[in-house]
């Protein structure tokens, strides 16, 4: 059977919402992993990704937004996670999901980590965020954990998040 | 009845020492779209990863265009190319050590066709230096079959670099 994009874990926030999506036990198996998610937060927030719950400084990261009434490229180094994306950029409600993923190649390897990713929120308002990313973890060990965390609040209900592995042979 | 394939693995490179070039050759013509995954582990100076395709051999006449926006730690900023030689998808001056990485995930889209010229997107950067998007142009209505990414100024990639080719099948 060809490859494809497997499907390793998948969440799907139920009622009353969670404060964080944990995918544990990765299998060292494929070579890339891609996190696909569909959220909203019960307040305006921040979306933070931890890898294999290292919290020490190991993570930094270049950004590059824009909101339709500005743009702005900063850089987050010696962070404990990285800043993913945010939901929404005027807490714009029950209705309004980002769009995000995150790509990880060569998870397994013993070198430090990069992550590519990209999230948008369209909510038909003055404003909204479309934003590049560039992270680093400057961790040699396997990816074997990933939790995904809002700064404040909870994933909202019927926020999706998707992990795949993607193999090269 | 199984869904088709998505993402599949055509080649993959890992550098075991350093070199200029990698290139994919003889690129089947039965996918829709293909996807380069590239991750470098830094060199020892500054690289440009410059991007040129072709058909039998690459092209590198001045058949490029590409449309940048990037992102630095302080500012963005947009820039055109034309009249390229090449499409130059960034640059890496930072060794694994010293925390740099460049990835890349480029696509090429309805690679195969012979009737249209080849547009490419490219989603790239290297956390210490910047973000980008890319859309780039090749004008040329041949089919797409070979790709080379290096620099063409001579300066090597590292060993553990890894550049892997998929297919992407639209049915």
């Amino acid at each position: 059977m060809a490859n494809t994009y497997t499907l390793i874990s998948s969440n799907t926030v139920g009622s009353g919402g969670t404060a964080q999506v944990d995918f544990n036990s990765i299998p060292q198996t494929y070579t890339d992993l891609l996190i696909k998610t569909s959220t909203n937060a019960s307040s305006l927030t921040i979306i933070r990704i931890r890898f294999n719950s290292v919290s020490s400084n190991d993570y930094s990261q270049i950004v590059l937004r824009g909101t339709g009434a500005a743009v702005a490229s900063f850089n987050n180094a010696g962070w404990d996670t990285l800043s993913a994306f945010s939901p929404s950029y005027n807490n714009d409600g029950a209705n309004i999901f980002s769009n995000n993923e995150y790509y990880i190649p060569n998870y397994t390897s013993s070198n430090i980590k990069s992550i590519s990713g990209d999230s948008v929120t369209e909510a038909n308002a003055t404003t909204a965020y479309t934003l590049l990313y560039a992270g680093l973890l400057n961790n040699s060990s396997a990816i074997t954990s990933i939790s995904l965390l809002p700064s404040t609040g909870n994933f909202a209900q019927y926020s999706t998040f998707y992990l795949y592995g993607i193999s090269n042979s | 009845m199984p869904a088709g394939s998505t993402y599949e693995p055509i080649a993959t490179t890992t550098l075991g020492s350093s070199q200029q070039y990698v290139t994919f050759t003889s690129i089947s013509g039965s996918y829709t779209d293909l996807v380069l995954v590239v991750n470098t582990t830094g060199a020892s100076s500054n690289v440009n990863y410059d991007l040129v395709v072709g058909n039998g051999s690459v092209d590198t006449g001045s058949n490029y265009s590409a449309t940048y926006i990037q992102g630095n730690t302080t500012a963005p900023s947009s820039t055109r190319s034309t009249n390229a030689t090449q499409l130059r998808l960034g640059n890496n001056a930072y060794t694994q050590a010293s925390g740099g990485n460049f990835m890349a995930i480029t696509q090429f889209l309805n690679y195969s066709n012979t009737t249209t010229y080849k547009t490419v997107l490219s989603r790239q950067g290297n956390p210490n230096l910047s973000v980008e998007a890319t859309v780039g142009l090749w004008r040329s209505t041949s089919a797409i079959n070979i790709i080379r990414i290096g620099d063409s100024g001579g300066i090597t990639m590292a060993a553990g670099s890894t550049f892997t080719l998929y297919g992407i099948t639209a049915a």
